[in-house]
């Protein structure tokens, strides 16, 4: 069916698609209404994608899908992936509204997406923009009273139509337009996914995403505590993307504060960091079979040496009395030194970031 | 004209993609693109996001560290 407004004119909608299951159920609402709808899919650099954990190997084996990518193929419709990433740090940086539970900016993230895709769409000459947003979902951008200051501060206002809960909030344009049908529209509401999950089996939607923390690494306790000692040690709330990255890969530890190490895990991590050499003083064990690390920070000859035998700790060398380790500056010049690994019981749990 | 290189090396999904839709976005149809990357997560995602906008794969070359995608633009971009 193609809905046909008054003008004769199939409406367009652009859909914010996360590659959960409410915003794939939102585009099919509207598709089931007749309604173009394309995807945007924004990328802020937190984003928690199956493939991020691509850099270690033994997830290798596992499939690694994007899925925004694979929902958008599913429901037949153009996805936009937008690198918001520079303009994001000042949402994370400062949140007019505060953060959630650990650094997360829920509602204002929220809102500045919409705002993102409200500039896409007056740029791309759609009509109107969808979420899949369900009412009391989520503790801070999901609830009744902050729903409408989404709509609000993005400056969407009632463009913004949430096919999942429309039922329970005003009409929106596209509704009172005719664009929509808004008994066609939900009223899904609260935490319960019985409702989505009964909606994907009408619709025929055998398999979709089911991601157990949101899509952004900040509402993870992990991530945020790193995110945190790192404007700690800088004294300052900034980022840049490599350091961002970095946070999701190796062990971190920070024996001094002005600098820290991060240590591959695994073969993977170590191939990962090898590409960040030029960046960063690195260490490497050479008489021992061990991981790759990285010092971020400034370190002297002192703090090099106590790098040096932490780094053997993690070594196949850890029992040994020595273990050569090479240190490569960011300049390219390399030599090896001769350390002691430290013991466990001189690694207090304090430094583990 | 040789073929261009979009060198997506130590970039981790979605940003090889994201550089690939953005450098395709200046190409006209029928031309060719060579993508260099790291994260093995692209050898789903690119053809994924080529299928979805009407872009062919030419190839894909996974080797140990890296791999290699060519790709030709489609009539939609």
């Amino acid at each position: 069916m193609t809905k046909i407004s008054n003008d004769n004119t199939q409406r367009k909608a652009v859909a914010l698609v996360s590659g959960g299951l409410d915003s794939m159920l939102a585009v099919k609402v509207l598709q089931e209404q007749g309604v173009h709808v394309e995807g945007i899919n924004f990328f802020t650099g937190f984003c928690v994608e199956g493939h991020t954990h691509a850099i270690r190997k033994k997830d290798r084996d596992k499939p690694k899908r994007n899925n925004a990518l694979w929902v958008a193929e599913q429901l037949g419709i153009k996805l936009h992936i937008l690198d918001i990433s520079e303009d994001y740090k000042d949402v994370v940086i400062n949140p007019k509204h505060g953060y959630g539970a650990n650094l997360n900016p829920c509602l204002d993230c929220k809102g500045f997406m919409v705002k993102q895709a409200m500039s896409w769409m007056e740029k791309n000459d759609f009509d109107f923009l969808i979420t899949g947003e369900v009412m009391g979902q989520r503790p801070m951008s999901q609830r009744k009273d902050t729903m409408p200051v989404v709509s609000r501060e993005s400056g969407a206002g009632d463009l913004l139509l949430r096919p999942l809960c429309a039922k329970l909030l005003p009409e929106t344009l596209p509704e009172r337009e005719g664009w929509v049908d808004r008994d066609q529209l939900l009223d899904f509401s609260g935490r319960n996914r019985k409702p989505q999950m009964a909606l994907a089996e009408k619709f025929g939607f055998k398999e979709y995403a089911q991601p157990a923390g949101g899509c952004c690494f900040l509402t993870d306790a992990n991530y945020s505590s790193k995110l945190a000692d790192l404007w700690q040690a800088r004294g300052e709330k900034t980022y840049e993307i490599d350091d961002i990255v970095m946070l999701k890969v190796g062990r971190h530890l920070r024996p001094k504060p002005h600098f820290k190490l991060i240590i591959a895990r695994e073969e993977g991590e170590t191939n990962f960091l090898r590409g960040y050499r030029k960046n960063y003083i690195s260490l490497n064990t050479v008489s021992h079979s061990g991981p790759i690390s990285l010092i971020d920070g400034e370190a002297d000859e002192e703090d090099i040496e106590l790098a040096a035998r932490l780094v053997a700790r993690f070594c196949s060398g850890r029992n040994a009395d020595l273990v050569t380790v090479n240190v490569i500056q960011k300049n390219g010049e390399s030599r090896d030194i001769d350390v002691k690994p430290l013991t466990a019981d001189e690694i207090p749990q304090e430094w583990y970031v | 004209m040789s073929e261009p290189v979009l060198d997506a090396r130590n970039l981790l999904c979605p940003l090889p993609v994201i550089r690939t839709q953005n450098q395709v976005e200046k190409m006209n149809a029928g031309d060719t693109l060579c993508v260099q990357c790291t994260d093995h997560g692209v050898i789903n995602d690119i053809p994924a996001w080529c299928r979805i906008n009407g872009h062919e794969i030419l190839s894909i070359d996974e080797q140990e560290y890296e791999i290699i995608i060519r790709l030709r633009v489609g009539k939609g971009s």
